[in-house]
């Protein structure tokens, strides 16, 4: 079959590929911050933030998407504040890239926080009595042993980011150009007659760009993982 | 050092409480797992708070519940050695050697790089992945480290205890010799009474999480001589090895002592169980013992069933072990000369 892809699904490709790596440079840090406080903090209601988090892997993203809505709306209590602020959320790409975020979220904090917990504790606490303080620590220490399972992470969210369809729909409208990512697309031409074509074409890139990324990871992996091994 | 510990703390079921003040360099903490060790050396790192009391280092506050000081790990300048090495395993080995060194303030930097690696024999080592180091080789890098950090006070959590029987022995003398040469006031964590005496001065005996005593190794040694199976240990520093015929004869004091021969006959610290002894109240005319001294008691020692004696051979002192029943019958009395034999084979070389 031949690819035969109309300037509307490159902007598509375009876009999706761009609220991917987005979400996923935004989610990145956050997704750290919080797999950080699950691994190693002390803070008591660790259950419920926890299920807060995994929420959105478990309810319909459409669900998550009508309460982004709600919270993002014009009504709503965060979009007022954007609004002032000068920001557009909704219906924009920045929406389809926060719904990505919220969705991709839950993946990425399991990546990294299995990461984190096998971080041999004694390391940290020899490091802390060598005189490095808490963010050196951080840095100097935990950052790099944490790199398999930050790529990882990122690379899930990035995979999700590339096949959300549901929240996205919701929070960001699929508008040729503007927010119709390649999901949103193949849907389209799924709705239109004759649309067969451009939706397989569509379906093809998704496919070659998915599994890119996965060969992508497990080669990073194998580079990276020989030298971070736990050790004693 | 001057430390002061004055601390209770609760885990669980585990009531840990003690108070003491010492003041030197080598410190040693004794006693069983589960007597409080290693609740100690949290709560002198700062990884455990304590329900209530104070720690102070020298002149530095490093607890005090009283007035809400909990100094942070990193600023207390109690740098830890570990059971395990856990090197950073994403760096090199100069670079876990320099991780500390770093972070110390250039005032307080009493060491070299190259001065801690040669003494640590890993100088060759430096720019090898840590992951490629042998369980001896991990541990001195560990000690490496923690010393180029030149804490205050050094915390050596029972460094030995996962290594075999061979290396340790291999190890011990290492350590004593570094940890005198770098001067770096250290508390040395263990349950092994021949490490607590090689490397301390004064020992605090911990059990159940109280502080039983504090005192000596070689006291310490004397009081366990019963429970012991290799009875007590002397430490005879003997000097100037010579060929005798097949044997070796060193000098110890005023005497000389013949040892079983050995291919590169090292001087310094050999040990000498109690129940190697041999007591005779004359002078036995043959014998295959190749070692006889003459020695006067200066002390009898009572316990259970056995008698240690103390003799002073020629100005140095040994501590030999009879039945009761022996001790009677020989009327062993401080005051009197006996003879002491001993194998040529009864000598192990320590360091």
């Amino acid at each position: 079959m031949i690819l035969n892809l109309t300037p509307n699904d490159l902007q598509a490709i375009w876009l999706s590929t761009k609220v991917a790596t987005t979400a996923t440079l935004i989610t990145l840090p956050f997704g750290f911050a919080l797999a950080w406080m699950l691994a190693f903090s002390k803070v008591r209601c660790k259950p419920l933030i926890d299920g807060l988090i995994n929420l959105p892997l478990v309810l319909p993203p459409v669900v998550v998407g009508y309460l982004l809505l709600l919270l993002l709306g014009r009504q709503g209590p965060l979009g007022e504040l954007f609004k002032t602020l000068g920001i557009q959320i909704i219906f924009t790409w920045k929406g389809a890239v926060i719904a990505c975020s919220v969705i991709g979220l839950p993946l990425m904090v399991r990546s990294i926080r299995l990461g984190l917990e096998q971080i041999d504790p004694y390391l940290i606490h020899a490091s802390r009595t060598l005189g490095a303080g808490f963010f050196d620590t951080l840095r100097s220490l935990v950052l790099p042993l944490s790199i398999p399972s930050l790529i990882t992470g990122g690379i899930l969210c990035f995979a999700r980011s590339l096949g959300e369809f549901g929240a996205t729909i919701i929070l960001a409208g699929n508008i040729p150009d503007v927010t119709q990512t390649i999901p949103l697309a193949i849907y389209d031409y799924t709705n239109t007659p004759g649309g067969d074509a451009g939706a397989l074409s569509l379906c093809l890139v998704s496919i070659v760009l998915s599994y890119l990324v996965l060969i992508g990871n497990e080669m990073i992996m194998r580079r990276i993982g020989h030298g971070l091994r736990k050790t004693s | 050092m001057k430390l002061e510990v004055n601390l209770t703390k609760k885990l669980g079921e585990f009531d840990f409480s003690t108070r003491f003040r010492v003041e030197g360099g080598r410190i040693g903490i004794f006693g069983p797992s589960g007597s409080g060790k290693s609740t100690l050396s949290n709560l002198l790192t700062g990884f455990l708070a304590a329900d209530s009391g104070i720690i102070r280092l020298d002149d530095h506050k490093l607890f005090d519940s009283s007035k809400r000081i909990n100094l942070s790990p990193n600023r207390r300048r109690v740098a830890v050695v570990f059971q395990h090495a856990h090197l950073f395993p994403h760096l090199n080995v100069r670079k876990n050697l320099l991780y500390g060194y770093q972070r110390t303030p250039a005032s307080q930097r009493q060491l070299k790089l190259t001065e801690v690696a040669a003494a640590m024999q890993i100088d060759h080592l430096l720019d090898r992945d840590v992951i490629r180091l042998s369980g001896g080789e991990k541990q001195r890098v560990a000690l490496g480290r923690a010393l180029l950090a030149c804490p205050d006070l050094l915390i050596l959590d029972e460094p030995l205890s996962a290594l075999d029987k061979r290396l340790k022995d291999q190890i011990v003398p290492f350590l004593r010799k570094t940890l005198r040469r770098f001067t770096i006031p250290y508390l040395y964590i263990s349950h092994s009474l021949s490490e607590m005496r090689l490397l301390t001065d004064q020992v605090l005996q911990f059990a159940d999480g109280r502080l039983r005593q504090m005192t000596d190794a070689d006291t310490l040694a004397r009081q366990r001589m019963t429970s012991n199976h290799r009875g007590y240990l002397n430490h005879l520093t003997l000097s100037s090895p010579r060929e005798v015929g097949d044997l070796l004869g060193y000098r110890w004091g005023g005497n000389e002592l013949l040892l079983v021969s050995q291919e590169h006959p090292p001087e310094g610290l050999f040990e000498l169980s109690s129940k190697d002894i041999l007591l005779c109240k004359k002078h036995p005319h043959a014998m295959s013992a190749r070692n006889l001294l003459t020695g006067t008691i200066t002390g009898i020692i009572a316990q259970g069933g056995m008698v240690g004696v103390e003799l002073n051979c020629g100005g140095e002192m040994l501590l030999a072990q009879v039945v009761r029943e022996a001790a009677i019958e020989l009327q062993l009395d401080v005051g009197k000369t006996v003879y002491a034999a001993i194998k040529a084979s009864a000598f192990r070389y320590l360091a």
